[in-house]
């Protein structure tokens, strides 16, 4: 850019321990200045910015037809590999495009030649021939090293979908590069960095670690010169540090955009931007350089870009995760750990972008919330809520104590320190199916296939509770052990074949690694246990002996009603299930979390799974995440909540989560009262103790006219398990699913 | 008093110790419908009414509810305390009628009003006199459901019972200074005559601690519960009001100086 170049980058900051090493936590804690106001100083969006995003609206309509809008199908994408791209290159104030074209998707074979192919078959795409002897002769990937390696145990496991959503086949995602170091530090400094930390193995003798820390901080430094390289394409010099706002989120962005050319992640957070970009906007106010409406602009502008983030996947992929998930996942908020709100102003304008573009499930917002953050921010909050359903709450007093005040969210729910962590990504084993497996001592309910070691099947005509927990627990063992070897499996190829060079440039040398898993159809597996200990469960079994349905008796509690005879079952399954995981050893040392999360692919758990012994019919959705099954909560979302708030983090530091539904008039009757309701039970269900709430407020009448007209919802956002998606790209199936969850309208 | 000879066996409200047991619906954690915040609500069984948009005829009789102790009702709230203490809320008493079980609702309330917890009383009013002005004191709200002004359409409405009650327990409200939300359910047909609405919108302006009208649309949503007990729904054919027909029944308040909601 012109007419910046004389400026000093650093000109009016503060404090000195970010100088001299790479910490922009430092800097962000040296600089920050707290917003305590409302909302009233914000702008509408400016005649530029709604033209840039029409020209986009309207190639959304095709996209949504067509599944895809147009796929580069011979270039396997590197940060380099495609030549600049524009929507409108004259109005366009941030620039940058995964291809040479908006909406045009990136072929990545690293992770999986199979999962490309499939999906420009699907999308009507000839596989490049090309392509296809490269990754077939010369170049293996991801998905083939993992098959090559997986024991026969993890197969069976797999294809009888008790554990499922394995990475194996894609990028894992959920790597949060710390993207502001580019623009602190611009990119010289970072790869004078990366050099001296290599030199610094230089000493140690070449073991297999030292060997791959080696080749791993090589690659990164590569990586970090392709990124300038990208940025020269499109008129940029990044060597050093950004001097304004706007080069600051231009950097940021670069660096970013970068690791969406580099990976197909299952999830590509941004991290926690918006405190560390307001320093910056706050000094070109003072300056003069901008006003609060260009300020907004810019802001407007780069969430645009990271609308349009996108991947080429399956459509089954799709159908798991329902709709084209991307997971730009930004922390919004938060206390500091002086005690100070991490509220800024544009904390406030990245909400803003929600009215100014109008509503949509990505960037993934996520406030972290605590009741200590200032009354305007949390109103603002609650109302974009009330107006849009786009946002996802975090419990800021329980992340900030585990990990610190600089931590984002990836994906979902998964806390991690900013540039300080990392986690290999596990999705997540099937404690419903578990239950029946131990129940069948080993065998599928389904398909009656031995899949988990034989063992005596639990007897009689009627389920005795403590027989049924031994078989359980040893049922639970015995999963633990399988998806953990699956995951070191997953990982160790990973890292080997489709490593995450630029993102991994961006976090500290050595990194924390963590082993994130994940358990689906918790309340299944709750209720179903609750039944058995607090009603009777009649056993009907078909002629090989194999447990088929279930027949319950009496009223026993259920999950989700703030009944501690239910709520202790979750507790103890929760901590149960984690222990039996931290006992495995993990690839790299990686400390063992756990997630109750499931997206939306409880929808095809409860396929995969039999009839259960709460009376949830085979093939009946599992709750998402955390969340009590449908229906079966009926004292309403502050009991449901409590319940959920009673599964204990520590055993789950890799998040838990809860997707709430409300209609407006059960929340208050005038506006003013449900902003303040709804900000009421935020810090409620904080205080007690909830890690994470997905809070839409709809009515039954729209979702059910969306179904019916899709045309007219295009942007209608429903937040499902720890993210928003579109409802009207969900599947049928889902659509119902979302209906027919619990409203908790008052009658 | 129109009460079924059946539940009059069920009016014993205390145990043979001396210890006052209510009959009790049911209980649910709502936000922002019966009073303000989020609220711990207990729906006591039995009333003396049978109005005909009734969307719970399920608490009709005391026969329905389950027979509980005030110490058994307060262990159902305790785990809400915190939870109503920080997010903002209290207690509200509703039913059902619950000043048809007095002895019961009073303690109830006494009990939450001492542990410093917002308590509200969602009554008709029809037996406001049952209401002793120890149970009033231990009140910081009364939702008070004024049906209609006019005496034949209250009779229609409730299909037994008389306003006139109501309008005492208002005013003896309004003297000793206890806020009232006032409640009236708009029904097409039914309540929305435009004399009906300003004879209870004058009445009401004319109570000086009224907080607040909250006008009610019909809706339809309890019509399933009448058919599981097997009753008509007298309603079933009656659609909710237009919005036109909502705003001018709120405007008929407003323009009277009340807040409307």
């Amino acid at each position: 850019m012109t007419g910046t170049a004389h400026l000093d980058p650093w000109r009016g900051f503060t404090g000195d321990a970010w100088r001299d090493t790479v910490d922009v936590a430092a800097f962000v804690r040296d600089n920050h200045e707290p917003y305590t106001g409302d909302a009233s100083f914000l702008t509408g969006p400016t005649c530029r910015t709604l033209e840039v995003w029409g020209t986009l609206k309207s190639m959304f309509v095709e996209e949504r037809r067509r599944g895809v809008y147009d796929i580069d199908a011979a270039t396997p994408s590197t940060i380099t590999a495609h030549a600049p791209g524009y929507i409108d290159r004259e109005r366009e104030l941030i620039v940058g495009l995964q291809t040479d074209a908006p909406l045009r998707r990136a072929i990545m074979p690293n992770g999986g030649l199979r999962m490309v192919e499939t999906a420009l078959k699907a999308y009507g795409y000839p596989a490049d021939p090309q392509v296809h002897r490269i990754f077939t002769t010369y170049r293996r990937t991801h998905n083939d090293a993992v098959f090559d390696a997986y024991p026969a145990d993890v197969l069976a496991a797999r294809r009888s979908h008790v554990i499922t959503g394995l990475p194996d086949a894609y990028g894992r995602g959920r790597i949060i590069g710390d993207y502001r170091r580019v623009a602190l530090y611009g990119v010289d400094r970072l790869v004078a960095e990366r050099k001296a930390l290599k030199a610094a193995l230089d000493d140690r003798p070449s073991t297999d670690e030292v060997i791959r820390d080696r080749e791993e901080l090589a690659e990164q430094i590569r990586a970090l010169g392709e990124l300038a390289q990208m940025a020269a394409s499109y008129g940029y010099d990044i060597a050093g540090p950004a001097t304004t706002g706007r080069e600051a989120i231009q950097w940021l962005y670069f660096a970013y955009l970068a690791a969406t050319k580099e990976q197909n992640g299952a999830a590509m957070s941004l991290g926690r931007t918006a405190g560390f970009v307001d320093v910056y906007l706050r000094r070109d106010l003072a300056e003069g350089r901008l006003t609060e409406m260009d300020a907004q602009e810019l802001v407007d502008d780069v969430v645009i870009k990271l609308r349009i983030v996108r991947f080429l996947r399956t459509p089954e992929y799709d159908q798991l995760f329902s709709g084209d998930p991307t997971w730009v996942t930004e922390a919004l908020g938060g206390m500091g750990a002086d005690g100070r709100p991490l509220v800024t102003r544009t904390s406030f304008r990245y909400l803003q972008t929600l009215y100014n573009l109008g509503p949509a499930p990505e960037p993934n917002l996520t406030v972290l919330w605590s009741p200590r953050l200032p009354v305007g921010f949390k109103r603002f909050c609650a109302q974009v809520s009330l107006d849009t359903s786009a946002i996802q709450y975090e419990n800021d007093d329980l992340i900030r104590p585990a990990y610190d005040d600089d931590t984002a969210i990836a994906c979902c729910v998964s806390a991690m320190r900013v540039g300080r962590d990392m986690q290999f990504f596990g999705a997540r084993a099937n404690l419903a199916k578990a239950l029946l497996y131990a129940i069948n001592g080993g065998r599928d309910e389904i398909t009656g296939e031995q899949v988990a070691p034989a063992t005596a099947p639990v007897g009689g005509e009627t389920l005795d509770y403590a027989e049924v927990l031994a078989a359980y627990e040893r049922t639970l063992d015995w999963l633990a052990e399988t998806y953990v070897d699956a995951l070191n499996v997953i990982h160790h190829q990973h890292d080997r074949y489709a490593y995450e060079r630029l993102e991994m440039a961006l976090h500290d040398h050595p990194v924390r690694r963590f082993m994130a898993t994940g358990i689906a159809g918790l309340s299944v597996a709750v209720d179903s246990l609750a039944a058995i200990r607090y009603g009777r469960v009649k056993v009907l079994r078909d002629d090989t002996g194999l447990a088929i349905d279930y027949v319950v008796e009496g009223e026993p509690p259920t999950y989700g009603n703030n009944d501690e005879r239910a709520d202790a079952i979750a507790v103890w399954l929760t901590e149960t299930f984690a222990a039996k995981l931290r006992r495995q050893r993990t690839y790299r040392d990686a400390e063992l979390t756990m997630s109750v999360l499931t997206i939306t692919s409880n929808v095809v758990y409860g396929k995969h799974t039999g009839n259960t012994p709460d009376g949830r019919r085979a093939g009946e959705p599992f709750a998402p995440g955390a969340n009590p099954m449908n229906g079966r909560d009926t004292h309403g979302l502050v009991a449901a909540a409590l319940s959920v708030a009673k599964l204990p983090y520590d055993a789950a530091r890799d998040g838990i989560s809860l997707t709430s539904t409300v209609t407006p008039d059960g929340l208050g009757h005038t506006r003013d009262e449900r902003i303040d309701n709804l900000a009421g039970v935020l810090d409620g269900y904080t205080d007690a103790g909830g890690f994470h709430l997905n809070v839409n407020v709809l009515d039954r009448a729209t979702l059910v006219d969306a179904m019916a007209h899709p045309e007219r919802y295009p942007q209608l956002t429903v937040r499902v398990s720890g993210y928003a998606v579109n409802f009207v790209r969900l599947t049928r199936e889902q659509q119902e699913d979302v209906v027919s969850r619990t409203f908790h309208g008052s009658l | 008093m129109n009460v079924r000879p059946r539940d009059a066996v069920a009016t014993a409200t205390r145990r043979g110790d001396g210890v006052p047991t209510g009959a009790v619906h049911s209980w649910d954690v709502s936000v922002g419908v019966d009073g303000p915040g989020t609220r711990f609500v207990a729906f006591l069984a039995g009333c003396p009414l049978r109005c005909r948009y009734c969307h719970s005829p399920d608490t009709w009789y005391r026969r329905s509810g389950r027979h509980r102790t005030v110490d058994e009702l307060m262990a159902e709230i305790e785990p809400y305390r915190r939870f109503i203490a920080v997010a903002g809320g209290g207690v509200t008493i509703s039913g059902g009628e619950p000043l048809m079980q007095p002895r019961f609702t009073g303690e109830v309330l006494r009990r939450c009003h001492d542990l410093g917890l917002h308590t509200a009383l969602d009554t008709s009013g029809f037996l406001g006199v049952r209401a002793d002005d120890a149970l009033l004191d231990a009140t910081d709200l009364v939702l008070l459901d004024v049906k209609s002004w006019d005496p034949a359409t209250y009779r229609r409405v409730t299909r037994t019972g008389s306003v006139t009650p109501t309008l005492r327990f208002g005013r003896r409200l309004a003297d000793r200074g206890t806020p009232i939300w006032v409640r009236f359910v708009l029904v097409p047909g039914l309540t929305d005559a435009e004399e009906n609405v300003a004879g209870v919108a004058d009445f009401v302006a004319g109570l000086s601690t009224v907080q607040r009208v909250e006008v009610l649309p019909f809706h339809r949503l309890g019509a399933h519960k009448y058919a599981e007990l097997g009753l008509t729904f007298p309603l079933a054919q009656t659609a909710p009001p237009t919005p036109e027909l909502v705003a001018r029944v709120r405007g008929q308040f407003a323009e009277r100086g009340l807040t409307v909601t």
